[in-house]
């Protein structure tokens, strides 16, 4: 792969998302039930938005894609095929996430913490890894902070280089966990708008979010969660426009 | 006039210093820092395996560790190393032959390990959550995820508390010499105190402990300028620091008060 191309409209071949689906997951922390049978599907290279009020299971629903949790119940599909009896290790390699918090790692450079995936799991030379990880900070803009540690970057910028360090792993698949709910509101358009260039790369994305201006503008596909359950879905406008049940209306006039 | 005189010939006489000087510096020194360096390193290899397991989620690992580290840190440091010396005496005497020096070791590294064990321990659990779900949502297991991120952030945010805990352990050396010291194995204290005992003069022993603060006190000072550089080198690392300072201040903060605490 060549490095030097800097800008972010490029679209390297290594954007390729495949569709994801769940089907009837349930999980229940303790005697808790977070998830009751949720079905969704993503299709290849779209981006669905996932909205709700707190406790309504949109993060664990997407810890459960990456199985970072395991559901009690149910399947998760990756390109059409379950994913629940391959090694989470090697699914986790598929699926990118970003992080509310960003959760670098505070004790590497920003180039360590794009590289360390690259150099222990994928078996990359330091200096392919480098090199690799150059691409990926140039294309959120961040390259000539390689050398700093994330302690020094404002949160947009720590989010963006959790962002590259996501997409070095060329995943098929990115998940979004609030990725802009801790941010200071003059960053968070930075992010929002790295997020759909992705998107418009072809990357199939799977975003929870308080940012309804991006759900309507960048997704094809919006959820709304309550209880653990998928209340509502369908295309923006029909889901912002004209809100079938009371739930997300009621919602939607809290948040809007 | 007398009594100054007199404190002054009991503690500052410089010629029993001087008598001493040769033994403590030939001997005693070499001596000390044997046991405390070998202690150390033993100490906090096996500190580190009690705190992971200490840490585990299966039981059968972290029964033993938090059994073991209740006893050889409630235990005093004089019972444990009598304990082990004499009582393993039969043993060590087939293995290592006369020598106290081994089982001395042993127990002090025991009792080093269960403390080092519980400062590696509150700095691992002090790192966020979120470090090893991110390491694991890039595609590490959960022991890689540990081994690569979050346990270097822990032990860095703790080298301090361990620097002191390396302090402690240079002090109670001292105490092999209950299991009973051949000339040649005499540490600081031991040589010191005998020095004192057969003139009636404190002297050598305080020149003794001044050997034990030409070794502690730079140990502190390394402690402040290792806590200094991690804290400045988070800031001063390049660029202006931005708005949130508040990050990854404060829990540095805190494991070491946990681990002061543990004391």
């Amino acid at each position: 792969m060549t490095t030097s191309r800097p800008t972010t409209t490029d679209r390297p071949a290594t954007v390729r998302g495949v569709a994801v689906s769940t089907r009837d997951v349930h999980l229940a922390f303790g005697s808790n039930p977070v998830l009751r049978g949720v079905d969704l599907d993503v299709p290849a290279a779209t981006t669905a938005c996932i909205i709700g009020p707190s406790g309504s299971g949109k993060s664990t629903l997407l810890r459960v894609v990456n199985r970072l949790l395991e559901p009690d119940r149910g399947d998760v599909l990756l390109d059409g095929r379950s994913v629940l009896r391959d090694s989470p290790d090697t699914l986790r390699q598929r699926v990118g996430m970003v992080f509310q918090h960003f959760n670098l790692f505070p004790h590497k450079t920003v180039r360590a913490n794009v590289t360390l995936g690259l150099t222990r799991l994928k078996g990359l030379s330091k200096d392919a890894a480098a090199e690799q990880a150059q691409h990926h900070l140039e294309r959120v803009g961040l390259a000539h902070k390689a050398d700093v540690r994330p302690g020094n970057l404002s949160g947009g910028q720590q989010q963006r280089v959790a962002i590259a360090r996501a997409l070095a792993m060329e995943p098929e698949v990115m998940l979004f966990d609030e990725a802009t709910s801790a941010l200071d509101p003059e960053l968070v358009k930075g992010v929002l708008a790295t997020m759909a260039d992705l998107a418009a790369e072809g990357m199939t994305m799977l975003v929870v979010t308080h940012e309804m201006g991006f759900a309507r503008s960048v997704a094809q596909q919006v959820l709304f969660m309550d209880h653990g359950r998928v209340v509502e879905s369908g295309e923006p406008d029909r889901v912002f426009e004209s809100p079938e049940t009371a739930r997300l209306q009621r919602f939607l006039s809290q948040v809007l | 006039m007398d009594i100054l005189t007199t404190l002054r010939e009991t503690f500052f006489d410089l010629d029993a210093m001087r008598e001493a000087l040769p033994d403590l510096l030939r001997v005693g020194l070499p001596n000390t820092l044997i046991l405390a360096l070998t202690s150390a390193v033993i100490g906090t290899v096996l500190g580190m395996v009690l705190a992971v397991c200490g840490l585990s989620h299966r039981r059968w690992l972290r029964w033993p560790a938090r059994v073991f580290t209740d006893i050889f840190r409630g235990l005093p440091a004089a019972v444990t190393i009598l304990l082990i010396g004499v009582g393993l005496s039969p043993v060590g005497l087939q293995i290592w032959g006369p020598n106290p020096y081994p089982l001395g070791i042993l127990a002090l590294s025991l009792i080093a390990s269960a403390y080092i064990g519980e400062i590696f321990r509150s700095g691992i659990q002090s790192v966020d959550d979120g470090q090893l779900e991110a390491a694991r949502a890039l595609g590490f297991s959960r022991p890689s995820g540990m081994r690569l991120v979050v346990i270097p952030q822990g032990v860095r945010r703790v080298l301090p508390a361990l620097v002191n805990q390396f302090i402690a352990l240079v002090k109670e050396s001292s105490l092999v010499y209950f299991l009973g010291l051949l000339a040649s194995q005499r540490d600081l204290f031991r040589i010191g105190q005998d020095a004192a005992a057969n003139t009636g003069n404190q002297s050598a022993l305080v020149l003794a402990g001044l050997f034990y603060l030409l070794i502690t006190v730079p140990l502190t000072h390394v402690v402040n300028a290792v806590d200094r550089r991690l804290r400045d080198g988070r800031r001063a690392d390049g660029a202006a620091r931005l708005e949130d300072a508040d990050g990854d201040r404060g829990p540095v903060d805190a494991p070491l008060a946990l681990a002061q605490e543990a004391r």
